[in-house]
């Protein structure tokens, strides 16, 4: 489809151009995820001051909060490919899909295990039954249904579309765990950084914080394209084996 | 600079365990996703390289 400007929107949909173009992003996306997570682990380590409340208990906010956020942000990404997928039956965007849901597990882990070395010496508790937590551990389950509804079709186009929509129905989780300190009275503290309002913490504490989140966005965008150029090659590979066999 | 010895940063205040564990677990984590991930794609580059023979 061309468009007034001459430029091709869709040229970028299709795996063969999408592949180099994937390999050219991905070392100035590594690269600066290590040195924006160095900078970040070094304000938030050395820099930033004690907490009045918390003590130094606190510096775990520094990789949970960043954490916790991805794990949100990239299933929504997730959920966001998946519909692509199906509306325009793109095989790309299937593969996206695919590609971000281990790291957004893996965010989604880190989050519930730093909350949780949060909770035992502040809640005096490992684990409680509030919403927010248990909405958080919903998003895993959601995240290991995806892929073992992948894992489980043998036919990629159905398990591309299966799990496409497991993806789309699941995304509702999102705001539940977002607006859940809100809606819910729960253990878990409120947003400290929010939109609409100032944030309610020392300015160098929320540098570190938003230093050390994009370099985790950073490193979602490497791990995640190098994981869709495999499975770009990977699929591409079981197509030319299943020609020959014709 | 927050801290005047060694003991004092790794202690966190009594927190070290929690501190360091979270770090630890963090980087521990990702480190895993990178080594798997490196693992799939020489598995597939092998696999579509014996494929090109």
């Amino acid at each position: 489809m061309e468009t007034k400007s001459g430029f091709n929107w869709f040229k970028y949909a299709s795996p063969k151009t999408f592949y180099p173009v994937a390999g050219k992003i991905i070392p100035w996306c590594a690269i600066s995820a290590a040195v924006l997570i160095v900078y970040g682990l070094y304000i938030g380590l050395f820099v930033a001051p004690t907490d009045f409340q918390q003590g130094e208990g606190y510096r775990i906010i520094f990789v949970h909060v960043p954490a916790a956020w991805f794990s949100m942000f990239l299933y929504l990404l997730m959920a966001v490919y998946a519909g692509m997928g199906l509306v325009f039956n793109a095989k790309l965007s299937y593969m996206m899909a695919t590609a971000i849901a281990p790291t957004g597990a893996m965010f989604t882990l880190v989050a519930l295990v730093t909350g949780s070395l949060w909770g035992k010496p502040m809640w005096g508790a490992w684990w409680v039954w509030d919403a927010r937590l248990t909405s958080e551990l919903i998003l895993l389950f959601l995240y290991i249904g995806y892929f073992s509804l992948q894992a489980a079709i043998d036919d990629k186009n159905r398990a591309d579309k299966a799990s496409a929509v497991l993806a789309l129905v699941g995304a509702i989780n999102v705001p539940i765990i977002y607006f859940s300190v809100k809606w819910w009275n729960t253990l878990h503290q409120g947003a400290s950084v929010s939109l609409t309002q100032a944030p309610a913490m020392a300015a160098i504490m929320l540098k570190g914080m938003l230093i050390m989140a994009i370099g985790f966005w950073l490193y979602s965008i490497a791990v995640v394209l190098i994981r869709v150029r495999c499975e770009i090659l990977e699929r591409d590979n079981k197509a030319a084996i299943f020609k020959q066999g014709l | 600079m927050q801290w005047h010895s060694l003991d004092e940063f790794l202690a966190m205040g009594g927190y070290g365990f929690y501190v360091w564990g979270s770090f630890g677990v963090t980087f521990l984590v990702m480190a895993i996703e990178l080594w798997l991930l490196n693992k799939r794609c020489q598995h597939t580059s092998q696999e579509v390289k014996q494929e090109a023979i």
